[in-house]
């Protein structure tokens, strides 16, 4: 891939001859216009070509595999038509899965954005000290994600930490990993816990955009704190409300890694969401054909969502560019 | 402009900022201190925040039940691959979109936007298949090649477009008409410019790859090829429950030097990453 970009690059910046001839737009058919238009194409072909390579093909094709029952280890690869998506229909643990994605994705999206912009007020207010608490709030998201998954495992075992300081406070925690409730529970908070840095520093930086003279007005006219925040704070930095829940949304549709290393999915199908539910149908029970009408019905919620978030943009984001 | 903030107030919020940064310090705390314990102590009531004496046996086990060495390689280079070829697809994509008016960009540059709302997990069956059938299954071909050109990048070609839109566009007027040529005034003026940008895409991209689950255990499978994060996961005893010493051990490793990276570069990081592009 880096030769290819070399023979890209190459051509698109012809050296200019000596003279500058190269610079004057004039001579002949090799007109400047002529020549961004050769550069432009040239610069985006990587991209271009992959974007054609490994997002489009592959979304065809997964669309074309849904239509098939195909089963890896039977080596079998048959035409059934909308077979597989009334067996979806149909599918009896389907609706639990889709239930934890619910709970699992509101219950992530709510505690990550609260949080963020608690955290966020907490930090503007300019005391001593916050850059070192900016420094801890952030660092889970350069800790590897199973690296951080496996010691939250270890702290909610049964005798594990969270539960032993607990214990020293004279509470009976629960086996956290083992219950319904507390497993989804957990696998949401250790998520919020290691990403929320990113969205506290988005929203930050949207706060320290506030004008100062608004809350000084609203001081004047004697507005409380409350009423400041959701008044003034709130309306001027909903672009950044916006930006942050979207990528939070499709964010927690892909959660993965801590699933897989701290529930598989159980007890029962509690922490079984929409991906985990697809690696399983397609990469241990090795049904290819209903593991991509899964991706196909994945794709659908993600784009549903992101339309439907882009649209309400004009009802409650302030103002934009 | 909160300077006179009561002080009772001020202790509260100190109060309260260092209550809700537990969660955040302790689990990375015990991991590294517990690495150091031996297995007997790991899960001794009361819990001891400081081991009482170090043993490395863990940690020399790490090496001996994996080839961890080889994995820690792997996931290193793979990473680095990923991040320089990232900033050379998508500060060239984005220079492009942002600066060049070439005809189809508009309509090129939406189905390049396309890659934003399709999550890689949506295509990892046929990701599979394709790699597949050309034979390339259990290589690190796949870990390298579709972030690098698929819909990670795109992101990366998104913030890309937004910085240089961004740039004031006199310097490579000036440029060009000096006789600099499209390739000349990107490397050597927009570029240079462009510095907070990449340091943000490459910090990300990073940490993407870094992180890379779902992506090397479908595709990988012997363990001199592993990535770390799916090394992690496999110091299970013969029932297969996970070994915690070593795994945590192990999770020492790969954690802690991005974390002091981090720290070390803290402001670059953070800074870098809420005034780049992301902020809509």
């Amino acid at each position: 891939m880096p030769v290819l970009m070399d023979n890209g690059a190459g051509r698109a910046a012809p050296r200019p001859a000596p003279g500058g001839t190269a610079a004057s737009p004039r001579r002949g058919w090799w007109t400047s216009r002529r020549r961004d238009q050769l550069a432009g194409l040239l610069f985006v072909t990587p991209q271009l070509v992959g974007t054609a390579l490994f997002v489009l093909l592959p979304l065809g094709l997964v669309v074309w595999y849904s239509l098939h029952e195909w089963n890896v280890l039977a080596d079998t690869f048959d035409f059934v038509g909308t077979d597989n998506y009334r067996e979806l229909v149909d599918d009896p643990k389907l609706p639990g899965v889709l239930r934890s994605t619910l709970f699992f994705s509101v219950g992530l999206v709510v505690f990550n954005l609260a949080l963020a912009l608690l955290l966020a007020v907490l930090l503007n207010q300019r005391l001593r000290g916050t850059v070192v608490f900016r420094t801890l709030f952030f660092s889970p998201v350069v800790v590897s994600l199973v690296a951080w998954t496996i010691v939250w495992g270890f702290l909610l075992q049964d005798n594990g930490g969270v539960n032993g300081v607990a214990g020293a406070v004279g509470l009976d925690g629960p086996n956290w990993l083992r219950g319904e409730w507390t497993a989804l529970l957990s696998v949401i908070v250790v998520q919020v816990v290691k990403n929320v840095g990113l969205n506290m520093v988005l929203f930050l930086a949207a706060l320290q955009g506030v004008p100062a003279e608004l809350y000084e007005a609203a001081r004047v006219e004697g507005a409380s704190r409350w009423t400041q925040f959701r008044r003034i704070t709130v309306p001027l930095i909903s672009p950044t409300i916006l930006l942050t829940s979207i990528i939070t949304v499709v964010g927690a549709l892909q959660v993965f890694a801590q699933i897989a290393v701290l529930t598989q999915g159980g007890p029962g199908t509690s922490t079984t969401v929409l991906v985990y539910y697809l690696y399983q149908q397609a990469f241990q029970f090795h049904q290819f054909g209903y593991g991509s009408t899964l991706s196909v019905l994945l794709f659908l919620i993600v784009l549903t969502l992101t339309v439907v978030q882009w649209r309400m943009r004009r009802k409650w984001v302030f103002h934009e560019q | 402009m909160n300077n006179r903030l009561p002080l009772r107030a001020r202790v509260g919020i100190y109060g309260l900022i260092c209550l809700l940064a537990i969660p955040f310090v302790f689990p990375t705390w015990w991991m590294v201190t517990s690495s150091f314990k031996p297995v007997s102590d790991i899960f001794a009531f009361p819990p001891s925040l400081i081991p009482t004496e170090l043993s490395f046996s863990a940690y020399r086990r790490v090496f001996e039940l994996q080839p961890f060495a080889q994995q820690y390689l792997n996931s290193a280079y793979i990473a680095a691959v990923v991040t320089v070829g990232t900033l050379a697809v998508s500060s060239l994509a984005g220079y492009a979109f942002a600066r060049i008016r070439f005809r189809g960009q508009h309509a090129l540059f939406l189905v390049v936007l396309v890659g934003l709302l399709i999550p890689s997990e949506v295509t990892i069956v046929p990701l599979f298949q394709m790699f597949n059938s050309v034979g390339l299954i259990d290589t690190h071909w796949p870990l390298i090649l579709v972030p690098t050109l698929g819909a990670p990048s795109v992101l990366a070609t998104f913030i890309m477009r937004q910085f240089f839109i961004t740039l004031p566009g006199e310097l490579e007027e000036a440029a060009r008409v000096d006789g600099l040529g499209r390739l000349a005034t990107f490397w050597r003026i927009a570029l240079p410019l462009a510095r907070p940008a990449l340091g943000a895409v490459a910090i990300f991209t990073f940490l993407h790859s870094w992180n890379l689950y779902l992506e090397p255990i479908v595709f990988l499978s012997t363990p001199e090829k592993f990535t770390l994060p799916q090394a992690l996961t496999q110091f299970v005893d013969a029932y297969g429950g996970p070994m915690w010493d070593v795994q945590l051990s192990a999770a020492s490793m790969t954690a802690l030097p991005v974390l002091v990276v981090f720290v070390i570069a803290q402001r670059q990081f953070i800074e870098g990453l809420a005034h780049t592009g992301l902020k809509g």
